[in-house]
């Protein structure tokens, strides 16, 4: 199926319903530069979404967004990190297989010098109450506002 | 001469004590700068001491370490290498749970005041929907009153910084096993430097550098069960801060 971004670009991807279960323990970190292009990625990172760490760097941090997720929660990340606030979300993230993994995210903007330098996230293991609870959700508003 | 002070993040367990007055002399004959080594029992007092400006030089951990860059003014200046913090949950080897998910509301944490270690085990537990609001927390004194907690049926599940964990005597450890560790590489202990101190900093920092190269230094690493420091650039810093302010509520 393809996938559209927010800015009218699309692009081909593999979706299969097959969730991977987020590793105990363990945080996924990535850093971008202020559009959202990935600089840094860990390890977990890496692993959790199949690609590897030549693939991450350069890219757009959307090569994740799951056609499950609603546009308005990534309005709302944007809105919120553009005017210098934390953004905590629960995410279902699109893997390079086509499988998904939920995060519980935390996105802050990095500030130097009193200067905006980029973004930081970091996810850690989200309950499967949350979960369930933000499927739900998220059908919802992608049924109110198709995208 | 002016003395300065050295402290130590009070999460190490007496073995590893003894390991900073040997790197305490240590700093005074490579900087010939008198240093007086403080040590506490307890975090409240020695960020009492940090608010009243009275450590000069300090191993701090990773939470502490954000305040003091960001409402101190100190300044990373180098790490140990090939070490990094994780938080370990362990529960008694009778106990019947066997993941964080068999958890319940009402669990009894046994939890020190070590902030980075009681901020990780609270996101460890998180997946099992349990925060402050339905567990109940004991916060005590150190990792060995942790596991006595645990030991004497008083907590069901604790909290420990790994290394402390597998400092505990084998008698202690066997006793308990553990439910989930976190893995996350990136945030660790740092050296800091005080506003008073920023004159030393290039000379401790070259002293630090060359430490496991020469006989001396290298034996005073050992004592310490460290094989080396890296220099903290002022980005690294900055981003282990960023990454503490993402999971601070
Ligand atoms: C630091 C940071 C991390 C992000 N992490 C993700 C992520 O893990 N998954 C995701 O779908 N979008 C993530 N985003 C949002 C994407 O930039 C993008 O807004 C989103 O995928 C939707 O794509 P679109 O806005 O191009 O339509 C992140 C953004 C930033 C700034």
């Amino acid at each position: 199926m393809f996938i559209t971004y927010h800015d009218g670009s699309s692009r081909e991807i593999t979706v299969i319903d097959q969730e991977v279960p987020y590793p105990d323990g363990k945080l996924i970190v990535s850093r971008t530069d202020t559009t959202g292009v990935i600089t840094h990625a860990n390890q977990a990172f890496i692993e959790m979404s199949g690609y590897s760490l030549d693939e991450l760097i350069g890219i757009n941090h959307n090569i994740l967004r799951h056609p499950d997720m609603p546009a308005a929660a990534f309005k709302d990340l944007w809105v919120t990190i553009q005017s210098g606030k934390k953004w905590n979300g629960y995410v279902k993230n699109l893997r390079k297989d086509g499988a998904f993994y939920w995060v519980k995210a935390t996105v802050i903007p990095n500030i130097r010098n009193g200067e905006l330098m980029g973004y930081t996230s970091v996810r850690r293991k989200p309950s499967r109450s949350k979960v369930d609870a933000c499927t739900a959700l998220y059908a919802q508003m992608k049924m109110d506002v198709p995208s | 001469m002016q003395t300065y002070t050295l402290s130590v993040s009070p999460d190490f367990s007496p073995e590893h004590l003894s390991g900073w007055f040997i790197f305490n002399t240590w700093l005074q004959k490579s900087l010939a700068t008198p240093f007086h080594l403080e040590l506490y029992d307890e975090f409240e007092l020695q960020r009492r001491d940090i608010q009243l400006d009275k450590i000069d030089l300090i191993y701090a951990n990773p939470y502490d370490a954000a305040m003091l860059v960001r409402e101190k003014g100190f300044q990373a200046v180098a790490r140990p290498a090939s070490t990094s913090d994780e938080a370990v949950i362990a529960v008694l080897n009778s106990s019947a749970c066997l993941s964080v998910d068999d958890l319940k509301e009402g669990v009894r944490v046994a939890t020190t005041h070590d902030p980075d270690v009681h901020m990780m085990g609270m996101i460890m537990l998180e997946p099992a929907d349990l925060d402050r609001s339905n567990v109940i927390v004991t916060p005590v004194h150190s990792y060995v009153i942790v596991a006595k907690h645990l030991l004497n049926g008083q907590a069901d599940i604790g909290f420990f910084l790994k290394d402390a964990f597998h400092d505990l005597s084998d008698l202690i450890r066997s006793q308990m096993r553990v439910l989930v560790e976190s893995q996350i590489d990136v945030i660790h202990h740092t050296l800091l430097a005080g506003p008073n101190v920023q004159h030393l900093i290039p000379q401790l920092l070259d002293n630090l550098l060359q430490m496991q190269d020469d006989i001396k230094g290298k034996a005073v690493l050992e004592s310490m069960q460290m094989t080396g420091w890296l220099k903290m650039e002022q980005e690294d810093t900055e981003f282990m801060i960023d990454l503490i302010d993402t999971l601070i509520e």
